[in-house]
């Protein structure tokens, strides 16, 4: 019986679903903490009355600071305060914190608390931060605000560019995103009078990491500390980074001798969370007569916000672009400068893509611009530029096993039935019908990558490899402890079904304990598409050596060679004969009779196992199908393919929802999200009605067609597939108003294309005779 | 270091929740939210906005979906309050919309979910027989971050269907 591959329903679900799970609000506690916030986006604390605890109070405490980085020279270090000191750099940064009995009680103290800051010049946007004379956010550690700064060149780009039938020059923009989980950031510290030991619940997707941050931070043992991530409301990267506020909450918690919570608001979460992508690149790319890309020259900025994000970094926006521009696509030649620049605006860290969705919406638009000034079909120019021998290395160095890019672009075009479409769009740009489009997008996503990718950023914290411990307890169950913390995705469900094959027993009899630092082995959590591939390797890997350990004792047993010992159905039987044991039974004597184990073996049976691959590429093509309303500009996204190709897979429901539900997000990304600044660093954007995430009545109904490309690169075949949705989804839709706006000699190149942006490309062309411009004459 | 606020005053009163009497004693200005989850010890109804936007809190009173994040819970004295928790069958068995739910992979991460099942019983209640394009009108009240809306729109219309059952 093999359980890999079937939709087994999630053993998360039942408590879900009663309103039993366990979320970080449902946590009683003492006391409730709440922070007092800049309401300037840059000034001088002059000073700070009422009952807070400020920056001096952790100073006396000796508290340090966040501090992490990345070795290069061009990468500007600053340490961070837990609470702003002298300075604040965004409107939201915590400045002080109250605590109360209730967060009601905390609220009103807070309200109480007056800050008097001497406000400063702000510099908000992209261009203000790099002009010349501009305010530096960190004026004591960088003279500008560059705060990382790569670039790459391959020696034959100009040439390359000047010698090219087609240049394409290109501004991509996105403006900032946040990712949004429903339930917000929090965390509830108490600490044991007995023994003076913490325990933090925390809604975060690292809590190994997390511990380490805080008693990094604070000054004390990791042993004296224990990181539980229980129930967690979804984190898409927003729960990634270390919060200063969860270890403000693990000092409140050990001075005070009380637990005390925190639980961020939605005006805390939308303006003081994390924010991501605001990104722009100009782009200069080189094609052949025939449509082949040639060479790709880019200068790329993002706008990494006010401070570094622990561990991460704030380079991880702007050198992720640098080496994964080229995506999908062979090229030659490639040149490239990526800036990360500070500004006063809330901090940046990854969320669900990080800057996949901007640079595939960055080489889609080349693509899609470039079919259409050679009058080529937009699956037909992919075609030709798709990389189709593997492994393939690019530019820059990135080594993509062998996927299906080709195969994937076909399925989804011949599921989407393009010619059909073009005969519906035709007919509706004649009879005056909302204006359809239709958009392509293809990408690769680098996935389940360990140490050797994240060393190669030189990272002073060096994430990467996922440890576990799998035991097999004297009744024959087991027991998968797993330093990978899901924040949602089912993973329990996934592994089970992984360990369930490999020990030849049925899911139910695999219980997997994961987030929470006393019982699980160091790992680093839930990010960059790995959990599957990396938590997922390990526990097969364990597995296998485990079932080795069952196999020789049942040899034993049973007097046969351990190789024809097969594990099935809960026993171990010799191959080809009736006879055999119980796993139970074989527990029992690992246990119990210890004597009897082979030499080298037990007592018990319990492994550990640790996975460290270098990487996987899934792959991917999304089209998306739209109208547009030339009359006010609206969006409405009708119909949406995606062909997958994330390797084998474990549990095909679960990844149906992961690519659903990253599609909902690029959607959203693409038509409606947008974080909003005014010109003094106010943020606009503090509510859900002003943010626009999208309901039932925006995201269609999506087809998904799966492909399995079975690669080395991952033990189990699997590779990752949690950001591929959220990846290709603004390209296709972006391409697709491009599409049908097409007939009117315009494009847009800027996301979210809100109602108002399409509205203004639409009446910037002098009205040539209403709809019924021949579609052919505008190539 | 810190000063306790003045006690604001709490008054005593009765809720009436999955067929509970609850006696809690709250101030005038605590929502229904706040009072089912600390008071009533009902933490399966989630609070994701407090804004009413977002639809995590919806309740049932006397049958109709509520924001819990909007009312005060004053306002729900003498009504018949549901709650997630009072979905299952006295033996625990799951409700169908639960079923269907976990069948249809309707939930990822949970937050939003007991939200989106007081609105579907609401929905289903009041209209055994509405069509896809008004249910899928009617859920769209409630945001979920997580699955893209189609499984849980796929879950409702099967119990709609009768194609799950408990």
């Amino acid at each position: 019986m093999n359980w890999v591959g079937r939709s087994l329903r999630r053993v998360e679900d039942p408590a879900l679903l009663r309103g039993q799970g366990s979320f970080v609000d449902d946590f009683q506690s003492q006391a409730a903490a709440r922070f007092v916030r800049s309401p300037v986006a840059s000034g001088i604390i002059r000073s700070v009355s009422g009952s807070a605890f400020t920056a001096a109070d952790l100073d006396d405490d000796g508290v340090g600071e966040i501090v992490c980085g990345l070795d290069r020279p061009d990468f500007v270090k600053v340490p961070q305060p837990l609470l702003a000191r002298d300075r604040v750099r965004y409107v939201g940064e915590p400045v002080a914190v109250v605590v109360g009995s209730t967060p009601e009680e905390a609220e009103d103290l807070a309200e109480r608390v007056e800050l008097d800051i001497e406000a400063l010049p702000a510099v908000v946007d992209l261009e203000t931060a790099l002009a010349d004379g501009a305010p530096v956010v960190h004026s004591e550690a960088s003279s500008s605000n560059v705060v990382v700064e790569g670039a790459f060149a391959t020696p034959g780009l100009r040439s390359a560019l000047t010698s090219a039938h087609l240049v394409v020059d290109l501004e991509i923009t996105s403006r900032r995103q946040c990712a949004l989980p429903l339930e917000g950031r929090g965390s509830c510290a108490r600490t044991e009078t007995a023994d003076g030991r913490t325990t933090l619940y925390a809604s975060v997707q690292s809590p190994h990491m997390v511990r380490t941050g805080i008693c990094d931070v604070l000054g004390f043992p990791e042993v004296d500390l224990r990181v539980v991530a229980p129930d967690v409301g979804g984190a898409f990267g927003q729960k990634l980074p270390l919060a200063r506020e969860d270890a403000v909450v693990v000092w409140l918690s050990r001075r005070l001798g009380c637990s005390v919570a925190w639980v961020e608001d939605r005006v805390e979460n939308l303006s003081a969370a994390w924010h991501s992508r605001e990104q722009r690149y100009r782009l200069s790319a080189g094609f052949d007569a025939d449509g082949r890309l040639l060479a790709l020259d880019a200068d790329l900025i993002c706008n990494v916000g006010a401070w570094s994000c622990y561990p991460i970094t704030w380079g991880v926006e702007p050198l992720m672009a640098l080496a994964e521009l080229p995506g999908p696509y062979k090229l030659r030649e490639y040149g490239v400068r990526s800036r990360g620049v500070s500004t006063n605006t809330c901090p940046t860290s990854p969320y669900r893509g990080v800057s996949r969705p901007v640079l595939t919406l960055a080489a889609e638009r080349l693509m899609d611009t470039a079919a259409r000034r050679l009058g080529l079909d937009p699956v037909e120019i992919r075609h030709r530029n798709l990389v189709e021998d593997f492994p393939h290395t690019s530019p820059t160095g990135l080594v993509y096993d062998e996927g299906s890019y080709r195969p994937a672009l076909d399925a989804a075009a011949s599921q989407f039935d393009m010619e059909d479409f073009r005969r519906r769009q035709d007919a509706a740009l004649k009879s005056g019908e909302p204006w359809l489009g239709v958009g392509v997008s293809t990408f690769a996503e680098r996935t389940g990558y360990g140490t050797p990718a994240f060393a190669a950023r030189g990272m002073s914290i060096t994430l990467g490899y996922e440890n576990v411990e799998l035991e097999m307890d004297p009744s024959g169950h087991l027991v998968l402890r797993i330093g990978a913390s899901p924040h949602g995705q089912g993973l329990r469900t996934s592994l089970s079904q992984v360990v369930a094959d490999a020990m030849g027993v049925a899911p139910e009899r695999v219980k997997v304990v994961c987030s929470d630092t006393d019982k699980t082995p160091y790992g680093w959590g839930s990010f960059a598409s790995r959990s599957a591939v990396l938590a997922g390797g390990a526990a097969h890997l364990a597995a296998r050596r485990l079932a080795g350990q069952l196999a020789q004792l049942a040899a034993e047993e049973l007097e046969a060679a351990s190789e024809d010992i097969v594990l099935a159905d809960g026993r171990a039987t010799v191959a080809g004969t009736d006879q055999g044991l119980d796993v139970s039974d074989l527990a029992r004597i690992a246990y119990h009779q210890p004597q009897r184990m082979p030499a080298g073996l037990g007592p018990g049976l319990r492994v550990q196992e640790g996975y460290d691959p270098a990487g996987t590429f899934s792959n991917a093509c999304h089209i998306a199908e739209v109208e547009v309303d030339p009359d006010t500009g609206g969006v409405k996204v009708r119909r949406f393919v995606v062909a997958e190709d994330a390797g084998k897979l474990i549990n095909p429901m679960i990844v149906d929802g992961q690519i659903r539900g990253g599609v909902a997000q690029g959607i959203a990304n693409a038509l409606f999200e947008e974080i909003i600044y005014d010109d003094e660093g106010n943020i606009l954007t503090t509510s859900l009605m002003d943010f626009l995430p999208p309901t039932a009545a925006e995201i269609p109904d999506i087809g998904i067609i799966h492909l399995e490309t079975i690669t080395d690169a991952s033990v189990t075949g699997a590779k990752g597939l949690g950001e591929g949705g959220t990846i290709g989804a603004p390209a296709a839709v972006i391409n697709a108003v491009n599409d049908a706006i097409a007939h009117l000699g315009v494009s847009l190149n800027e996301m979210p294309a809100t109602p108002e942006r399409v509205l203004a490309k639409i009446r910037s062309v002098p009205r040539l005779g209403g709809a019924s411009i021949d579609r052919a004459k505008t190539l | 270091m810190f000063e306790i606020a003045e006690a604001s005053k709490k008054s005593p009163l009765v809720l009436r929740v999955n067929g509970s009497q609850h006696h809690v004693s709250v101030e005038p200005r605590r929502t229904l939210a706040d009072t089912l989850r600390d008071e009533c010890g009902l933490t399966g109804t989630h609070l994701g906005c407090e804004h009413g936007v977002c639809g995590a809190c919806t309740v049932l009173l006397d049958g109709e979906p509520v924001r819990s994040c909007l009312m005060f819970a004053v306002q729900a004295v003498g009504a018949d309050i549901r709650t997630v928790e009072g979905m299952a069958g006295e033996d625990g068995s799951l409700h169908p919309l639960q079923e269907a739910f976990r069948t249809h992979h309707g939930l990822q991460c949970g937050f939003c979910t007991p939200g989106f099942l007081m609105l579907s019983e609401a929905v289903l209640t009041a209209r055994a027989d509405i069509d896809d394009a008004e249910l899928r009108e009617a859920l769209s009240s409630n945001l979920c971050r997580c699955t893209g809306y189609q499984t849980i729109i796929e879950a409702v219309r099967a119990v709609r269907d009768g194609e799950c059952s408990a």
